[in-house]
This record gives C-alpha cells, structure tokens and sequence, in this order.
C-alpha cells in the first residue's frame, strides 16, 4: 500500500463559546492515497467544511484543533504557522471554495492573481510566470486566454470564474486540492462542465482531491471513495459504489431514499425524521440516536466506533457486537 | 382536521383550468441612469424577463416551470401572482384576470385565494414577529376568525398540520431550523384557505434529508385540501417527483411544455435533453455524460432566431434566423425548428 498523501487522525476541532465548548468536528480520521478522490458528504452542520478548514490550517480562532494530527506525505502539518504553513498552503495544497466571486480579488486582473501564486511559489520570472498562466487558463476552458488573462472577475460569468479558481487552485502543481462545494453555486449545465473539468485535471496532474458537497449526485459522477458525516463525525466510509447501492449506517440509508430520482417510481420520499442536532446539544451516544429508525438498547449510551464491515468502515452497532461490558461514556 | 380547515366546494366551473396564463411577457428597463445616457449616448437598455409565456394549470394539478437561473420562473411566477405587472399578456386565475382594471373589485376577493411560498424562509418570515403572529396574520388580514380565542385556535391547528407544536407559536423564527421555518411559511400560506399556492423554489435552501420531509409535505397536504400548484425550481428531481405537467424556460421562452412523465421519457427540445443529460448519474449506469459547451447568454441581448442555437448540436440556418413558434408535438407543445421538421 503507498503512503497516503493525506492522513487524518482522530481530528478533534473546538470552539470555545461562552456556553461551553462547542465540538465542530469530533475523532474523524480518513486517508487519501496519491491520485484518489474523496468525497466528504454531509448535511450543513455535520462540519465537512470545519474538517477542510483544519486541513489547511484556516480555522478562525477562537476554534482550534483540540486534538488530533494532519499529516501531509508524512509530515505532521496541523501545528505548523506562518512560514513554514504559507509554503504548503497552495503550494502542496490547492483549495476551491463554493463562490468564485468571493474568492477572487475584484480589484486585480486575474492575470496578476494568478502569475502571483505562481511567483510565489515557483521558482519563476514573471514573463515565464504569465506564460504559465496562459496554459493553465487555455487548461480550465477558457476561450481566448491571451485577451480573457487582463480582465478583471466580475468581466466572467460564475463558471468562469470558477474555472479561473481551478487554474489558480492548480497552479502550483500541488498534491492534493481541497474542494469545498465546488459546483453548488453554479447552474446544472456549468455544473457537469466543471465536474468533467476538476476530474480531468486532477487526473492529469495526479493530484489528490478533497471534494466537499452535500450533493450525492456530485460525488457519485467524481468520487472514488465517500465519507459521510454526520454531527461532526464519519458515520460511514467506503467506496462510492457500495456506499451509494448498499448504504450500510441508517443515516446514508435515509439520506440516499431522502434524494429524488429521475428513474424509477414516483413515490413518496422516504425522510429522516427531525433535522441534524445544534451543536450546542448533540445526543450522547451515537448522534444519530434520536432520529434512527433502528436505534436500540446501546444506541443511547455507547458511542459506536468506525469499523470494517464489508468494504466500508461504518460506526454503527448494528453492525457490531453489543458493548456490554464497557462502561458509559461520560 | 377541523372544519376550519376543509376546502370549500368547487365553483360552477370546476372543470376549466383554474390558472390560465396567455402570452405573459415582461420587459424590464436595465437601462443607466438618465444622466449617464445623456452623457455617454447610450440607448436604452431592455430585458425581456419573460415572453410569449402561454400554459394552464387544472383544478388539484401541479405544473412546474423549470430553467437554470436568468430563465425568468420567478419573474413568471410574480405576474401570476400580481406581484409584478405583465408587459403582455395576462393572468387569468377562475375566470378573473389578475391585470384588467374593471375586474378590481373581484381581483380583491381572488386574493384570498391565492397565496405564496419563497425560497428563503430567512427571508420570508419576519424576524421581530412570533411564529404564532406571523401564521396568524393572514387570518387577522382576510378577518376569517371571529375572535382572538378563534384566531388562536386556528393558528394551532395550522401548527400541527404542517409538523410542528401549537406550543411552538410563542418562539421567534431565529429559533426554528431551516425545514421548521419553510413549514412555518407553508402553515402561513394555508392560513386564509387558499386554492392555489405558487411555490418559488421552495426547497434549495434545505437541506436534502428536509426537503424530502417539505416535499412529502406538500403533497399530503395538496391531495388533503384539493390544492393547485405551480411550482418553480432548477431541480429537475425534484420537478419529476412534484409535477403533472412541466414548462421548460431557456432565457424567458417557454420552450417545451410537457406531461411530467413524457418530459423525462422522451425528451423534445434540445434544451430540455440537455438539462436532463447534465443531471448528476446517481444510479452509477456508467452513463457518459457529455457536458453541453457554453453557458447560458446574457438575457439583455438574446442571440438573434431560436435563442438556444449558439448551444444546441441540431442548430442550422432557419434557427439562427427565425424565432421559432409554440407547435404541438404529441401531448407537448414545443418551440424548435428541428423538432417541427422532424430533424431530431
């Protein structure tokens, strides 16, 4: 097995509020070998975007990691600050944020947002630096690049500009891109365009991806593998096939009858009762406790750990022995 | 339920259509401020949001309007509602229509029975009102309730029929999650006993496990009271599990007007394959999708013919040159020359 090019392990992040600690994401741990493409699907709330701020470092404090480690190739990089964090922010790690307008400077042409990151982080002149970022915009799909490269972000439309987030986002040649809802902002037609595009790429340049997204539709087209999380927490990790056709933990299974299909039967949705808990008061036990239609006996009281079961990983004790020996976890 | 609740019967004319919309169009003026037309000599600057806008909803249906954003659905669905004035056309809803000025006196009865469900429920209910004051305003409004006591009881029983706790009333909507508040906005919309309600995508904030809860919803409470919809969203999924009928919209035409079941069978229009093709695969078929190049044109200045042929792979001289027309094809009503000369 090759290393993992990113390696999370038993993630913990807090924010500290004046009522009490607030548990963002609680003991998520997964790994992304070289080339592969994670989906992390979610309801909002469930902290899939909390856990790829604390990946590349970005959560605001008062939040911190409480506990936990990020390792990139090895490299423990989840206590790194200022230089040393710079240097693996867009350099070894690209990231894709769901509004392209926000995370472009309205004030600079994207010919100098983008020959800056390349500047920064490659070892270039600045005429083999805007030759660069012509390639990468001719790369994304954008018509034109030699006249599109001096215009400013609100001269594009929102599929451009997300494409133009792409070739900054892959500028550096980096390992691994975190994409956090990529498409969401975008109309369906631009959306199948960018998908095909970020898929594409990541290929070509062997890049590892992060996709963040609440839409399965998403992840079924792109992922390899699919983590679901649920309150801050992985209740199921597996392969995109087996997790999509034979969802193992009772959330995916409601999550997957809760989406409406252009195939099949025009019945009634199957729903998940209630909605994703506040932080501020989530259920003891298995979070999912006072929603699951099969909750039982431990479910209340024990926790359930992530573990093999088929060829996923599910937290579930459906699916393990009955932990009648353990004591409650407080 | 209580007889509060219960539909009345339906008029003579139960068995025409209860919304008839007749070439609806709206131009919007985009243009600069006076002074800078004045200065830079520029000419007007005209959107069309909506034209030649021709559909009819029975009694108990729903009819959906789909379309990416810019499209014109909600422009469409506040002329239907008399939000907005049409430029053309008119909104004819039980006979009455929603513009002519000598029908005002009716117009003003007909609004009772008319209501609204917005995207945003952030948006939507007024953050400094109580949930019990913001479902009851409509019966204050409309003066359906007797008393206070009435009022009060009526609130609750709306409360209960969309989900939530009568109790639930004295909370502020910054108390309730997204799903409560978009009920809370759906038990407002029932408050004066409507007929018809237009739903302007009224899931796209949600989250997917709550809009299925939203959707089961509204179709419960559509086969309970006899409701009519018209039902405006970008997801065509959702369109399929809501609509009888479907209206496609590309850059303010409605180009295929179809049988939900046939739209998603055998699509016609070249539009309507497109968006049906972009849907993300969730069956994991294998299908290959082939992104459709180029993204939607700038409503203030359509390409000239068939708006849609900078896009569509059947294009050909007639529709870079001439409009195409409304014809019927099968039980659909599509708007493409490729379609009418039997090309695709």
């Amino acid at each position: 097995m090759t290393e993992p090019v990113l390696s999370v392990r038993d993630l913990r992040v807090e924010f500290p509020t004046r009522r009490g600690i607030l548990t963002a994401v609680d003991g998520v741990s997964f790994d992304i070998a070289p080339g592969e493409v994670l989906g992390v699907v979610g309801e909002s709330g469930a902290g899939k975007s909390i856990t790829g701020t604390a990946i590349i470092g970005l959560i605001e404090p008062p939040g911190r990691i409480a506990s936990g480690e990020v390792k990139l190739h090895g490299l423990r990089i989840d206590q790194l600050s200022g230089e040393p964090l710079r240097k693996i922010r867009g350099k070894r790690i690209g990231t894709v944020f769901q509004d392209p307008l926000t995370s472009l400077n309205p004030l600079y042409r994207i010919g100098e947002q983008l020959v800056e990151t390349i500047t920064t982080h490659l070892n270039m002149s600045g005429a083999q630096a805007r030759k660069r970022a012509l390639e990468l915009l001719g790369e994304v799909g954008i018509p034109a690049p030699e006249t599109r490269i001096d215009n400013y972000p609100h001269q594009f439309s929102g599929g451009m500009r997300q494409r133009v987030v792409l070739a900054l986002a892959l500028a550096a040649e980096p390992e691994l891109v975190i994409a956090d809802e990529p498409t969401t902002a975008l109309d369906v037609s631009v959306q199948a365009q960018i998908i095909a595009l970020l898929k594409r790429l990541c290929r070509q340049h062997g890049a590892a991806v992060m996709l963040i997204t609440h839409d399965m539709g998403v992840i079924a087209e792109t992922a390899d593998r699919v983590a679901v999380m649920y309150a801050g927490r992985v209740v199921e990790i597996g392969p995109v096939r087996d997790v999509i056709k034979s969802p193992l933990h009772p959330y995916t299974k409601g999550l997957m009858g809760s989406i409406p299909s252009l195939t099949g039967e025009n019945d009634r949705l199957t729903q998940i009762p209630g909605s994703m808990p506040r932080l501020t008061a989530i259920p003891s036990g298995c979070a999912f406790h006072p929603r699951c239609p099969r909750a039982f006996v431990p479910c209340p009281v024990f926790r359930p750990e992530l573990q093999d079961e088929a060829k996923s990983q599910v937290a579930c004790w459906l699916y393990q022995p009955f932990p009648v020996t353990l004591s409650p976890v407080p | 339920m209580t007889a509060v609740l219960t539909q009345q019967a339906p008029g003579p004319a139960a068995t025409a259509p209860l919304v008839q919309v007749t070439n609806l169009g709206r131009i919007f003026d985009v243009s600069k401020p006076w002074l800078n037309r004045v200065t830079e000599r520029l000419p007007r600057t005209l959107l069309r949001a909506a034209q030649n806008v021709t559909f009819s909803i029975p009694r108990r249906e729903t009819f959906a309007l789909v379309g990416e954003s810019g499209s014109g659905k909600s422009t469409v669905a506040k002329m239907v509602v008399g939000l907005i004035a049409p430029t053309t056309g008119d909104v004819t809803i039980d006979g009455i229509s929603m513009n002519k000025a000598e029908h005002g006196a009716e117009r003003r009865k007909l609004r009772r029975r008319i209501q609204m469900v917005f995207q945003d429920p952030y948006a939507s209910l007024n953050p400094r009102w109580r949930a019990h004051d913001i479902v009851a305003e409509p019966i204050r409004a409309f003066g359906i309730a007797q008393s206070q006591a009435q009022t009060t009881s009526q609130v609750g029983d709306l409360l209960k029929l969309v989900g939530l706790d009568p109790a639930d009333g004295a909370k502020y909507p910054h108390e309730f999650s997204g799903g409560q508040r978009q009920r809370i906005a759906i038990a407002r919309a029932l408050a004066c006993r409507p007929e018809f309600i237009v739903c302007d995508e009224p899931t796209s904030a949600l989250d997917v496990s709550v809009q299925a809860q939203i959707l089961n919803l509204m179709r419960d409470l559509q086969d309970k009271f006899g409701l009519t919809y018209l039902f405006i969203s970008h997801n065509l999924a959702v369109v399929r599990h809501m609509a009888n009928r479907i209206g496609v919209m590309y850059l303010g035409r409605l180009v295929e007007v179809a049988p939900a079941k046939e739209l998603f069978l055998a699509p016609k229009h070249p539009y309507t394959r497109m968006l049906l093709d972009a849907v993300p695969d969730l069956d994991l078929t294998g299908r290959q999708r082939k992104p459709v190049e180029g993204e939607v044109p700038n409503p203030v200045d359509p390409p000239p013919g068939c708006s849609f042929h900078p896009r569509c792979p059947f294009a050909n001289a007639r529709c870079r040159t001439e409009v195409p027309r409304p014809l019927p094809a099968g039980n659909a009503i599509v708007e493409c020359h490729a379609v009418e000369e039997g090309r695709i």
